[in-house]
């Protein structure tokens, strides 16, 4: 027999057909599901009535376990024990070398620069290990629902580049899971929370989760969010939090030696005690037994824990101040503050982030669950469980995308911190004469100089009519979806000749990077002018030179005299010369003499041109 | 004439009412649809139509529109836990058969 939930009026689905969808909170630590059931978004347990799956996936030669049993193996078998993948999502092997002094995972490279896993079932990619825990979450949510799912939303860190987002979605179809839609974590925060029920205003959504910490910044407008920026670390997390309590530790104890993987585990498991003890009490005895026979026993106390973990909020909080910032407001604008993420139980991080932002953090929905809550709900919408819901979310996108114009240069068409889904069009044209083709090169960052950002993909529009340079018009349009993914297209108006490339980057971006990006503009904000001015007057010059060099081809045998060549010629060679220098108003007046002293023969040029054209034919005709 | 419910199905009730933060009570109902002829229709209901029939029980209200009636009378209206599945569940005198769900029925 079907059990049967409550649905909106009117909005009961025929036998058979129910809308089940779920929201995934696939965290670097632990994942969660939801599901709206009757109305009410709630967390879907497990057989033992537990609400988090551990992420972390076992491997051993015919067998894969996935969750708190591979977690609690992961002591006495941490290579095989895949923890804190989501680290690792869509990254470049090279991109690794700053994480991999904290993975004890054996990784190698394979193809296509995807690291790899050594495990005892072989080789494993981040997609696959992520694909695993999803799996675990389906299985979950369709005995608990009991149907097929119709589709799912999974939660991605605020900052996760298209790279990352594009693994998310590959491994959530190896775990045959249909995505309705990926999230920005914080932005499901605030669902959760039904911020969008509240008055308008301005809202942080502090998250200071296992792996990650994200900072959004949305402003409410008529029921509509609408994030106007974000910001974080994806390299800073609890998990950093226990691994600053495990040093402190291994400082008490004296150790000298390297540490193997089996002892770090230990560490970092009794420090992460430590800490979810003292959000309670106000110290707390630690005692170690290794494996080795090594013991120490001791006592943390809260504020020694204080000191510990400081350093690492005060990080987080100069992420929240750049994004306040980015987000063109100030702090007093900031009506709340939503705590998402395990580690924001630390009264001493509420104390410091309630202090930043001068207002009482909002705590009072489990910051395990907040996030998956709020993705379910969203999941809901999606499927069409509710008719008359008019809930808009916005995301932007984390840096700036343009195009390669003649000499290197820039062409911004979507600024940073642009609302998504967004599509913008300009116009460009050919920059010679019987021009049929142009090679597109889409890049991403902040600088005015292609070389300085970060090429996407490069694509060409072929075989439109030659036409004399500047006459065709080509639209260029930028499209970037709900996911974040970046959709390029060119068109030749005239004939409608066009191309168009999906953009899914082969590597991934950290925020390390994104950072350095936008501190590298700021930081080169003169020289990039400057470098702009040169190459904007070295494309001129070019454009000068070879007009000159055409004509002089064609026609100045008939036009010119000797003399008259000789000067044109050595204004030409003295262009070249100033050109090559590198001084940009050198070239600018160099460029200007010789356009000046060439205007005699443009003008004779015209008149030859006009005399040929009217040759042979009378007035008259001329007149009508 | 009447559609009753349990007090497990009227517990549930009231909380996803609440829950929801408006509502008069549920709207039960039968539509022509389904592997077997008939499917079952529970809803959340904002306000009365035309011809619905309320019943009062265990202090919820349940609505039910005059053509749906007559499948439903003496249904009582349960609220089942099934492994992790749990949901309402129809006990109908009236269905003479049920598809293999349970979802849809026929008189």
């Amino acid at each position: 027999m079907a059990l049967l939930q409550i649905s909106e009026p009117g909005a009961s689905s025929a036998p058979h057909q129910h809308r089940l969808a779920i929201g995934i909170d696939l965290g670097t630590t632990h994942s969660l599901v939801a599901s709206v059931r009757s109305g009410r978004a709630e967390i879907l347990l497990d057989e033992s009535g537990r609400a988090m799956l551990p992420s972390v996936v076992q491997y051993s030669d015919n067998n894969i376990v996935v969750g708190q049993a591979a977690l609690d193996a992961a002591t006495e078998d941490p290579l095989n024990s895949i923890q804190s993948v989501k680290r690792l999502m869509g990254r470049a092997s090279d991109e690794l070398k700053t994480l991999s002094g904290r993975l004890p995972y054996q990784m190698s490279e394979a193809e296509a620069g995807v690291p790899l896993i050594h495990t005892a079932a072989g080789e494993v990619s981040a997609i696959q290990v992520s694909a695993e825990i999803l799996k675990q979450l389906r299985l979950r949510a369709e005995d608990t629902l009991g149907g097929e799912l119709l589709g799912a939303v999974i939660t991605v860190p605020a900052y996760f580049d298209d790279a990352q987002r594009q693994a998310t979605k590959d491994a959530a179809r190896l775990a045959g899971i249909k995505i309705l839609r990926l999230l920005n974590e914080p932005t499901a925060a605030a669902v959760a929370y039904g911020l969008d029920h509240d008055a308008e205003g301005i809202h942080a959504i502090y998250d200071l989760g296992g792996g990650t910490f994200d900072i959004s910044i949305l402003r409410l407008q008529r029921g509509v969010f609408e994030v106007m920026a974000t910001g974080g670390d994806s390299a800073l997390g609890g998990d950093d939090l226990d691994r600053a309590i495990a040093a402190w530790i291994v400082q008490q104890m004296q150790r000298t030696s390297a540490l193997d993987a089996v002892t770090e585990r230990h560490l970092t498991q009794a420090a992460r005690q430590a800490k979810e003890a003292l959000s309670t009490q106000v110290e707390v005895e630690i005692s170690i037994h290794l494996p080795a026979g090594e013991s120490w026993r001791g006592t943390l106390d809260q504020p020694t824990l204080r000191s510990l973990i400081e350093p690492l909020i005060r990080k987080t909080l100069s992420s929240c101040r750049r994004t306040v910032r980015d987000a063109g407001i100030r702090i007093d604008d900031i009506h709340d503050v939503v705590m998402v993420g395990g580690s924001t139980r630390s009264p001493d991080v509420r104390e410091w982030v309630g202090e930043f932002f001068k207002t009482e953090p909002l705590v009072s929905i489990d910051p395990d669950q907040v996030v998956a809550i709020g993705a379910a709900i969203q999941a809901d919408i999606l499927v069409g469980n509710k008719p008359d819901s008019d809930m808009l979310l916005l995301d932007v996108t984390p840096l700036s995308l343009g195009l390669e114009t003649m000499g290197g240069l820039v062409e911004r068409i979507i600024p940073r911190n642009t609302t998504i889904p967004v599509a913008r069009a300009q116009q460009f044209t050919t920059y010679k004469d019987g021009q049929t083709g142009l090679s597109l090169q889409v890049v991403q960052g902040e600088r005015d100089l292609v070389s300085d950002c970060r090429s996407l993909a490069r694509f060409s529009l072929k075989g439109f009519p030659a036409m004399v340079a500047g006459a065709a018009r080509i639209q260029v349009k930028f499209e970037v979806d709900a996911d974040g993914l970046l959709h390029v297209s060119a068109e030749e108006l005239a004939s409608g000749v066009s191309a168009s490339i999906e953009v899914k980057p082969s590597y991934g971006l950290g925020d390390g990077e994104i950072e350095r990006m936008l501190r590298d503009s700021i930081d080169h904000a003169g020289e990039d002018m400057q470098a702009r001015k040169l190459r904007g007057q070295q494309v001129e010059a070019d454009r000068v030179i070879e007009a000159l060099q055409a004509a002089l081809k064609a026609d100045a045998d008939q036009l010119l005299n000797p003399q008259e060549l000789e000067l044109l010629q050595k204004e030409l060679q003295n262009l070249l010369e100033v050109r090559a220098n590198g001084d940009a108003e050198a070239i600018q007046a160099a460029s200007k003499q010789l356009e000046k002293a060439a205007g005699f023969y443009v003008q004779r040029r015209m008149d030859n041109s006009v005399r040929k054209a009217m040759a042979g034919h009378k007035l008259d005709e001329f007149e009508n | 004439m009447a559609v009753t419910l349990t007090q497990a199905a009227a517990d549930r009730v009231e909380q996803f009412l609440s829950n929801r933060g408006k509502g008069i009570g549920i709207k039960l109902g039968v539509k022509t649809t389904g592997c077997s002829g008939m499917a079952y229709v529970v809803e959340f209901a904002d306000q009365l139509e035309e011809g619905d029939v309320v019943f009062e029980d265990h202090g919820v209200k349940l609505i039910v529109d005059a053509k749906s009636l007559v499948y439903l009378d003496g249904t009582e209206l349960d609220f089942a836990k099934e492994g992790l599945n749990e949901g309402f569940k129809f006990n109908n005198p009236n269905a003479k058969a049920e598809c293999g769900c349970g979802e849809s029925f026929t008189v």
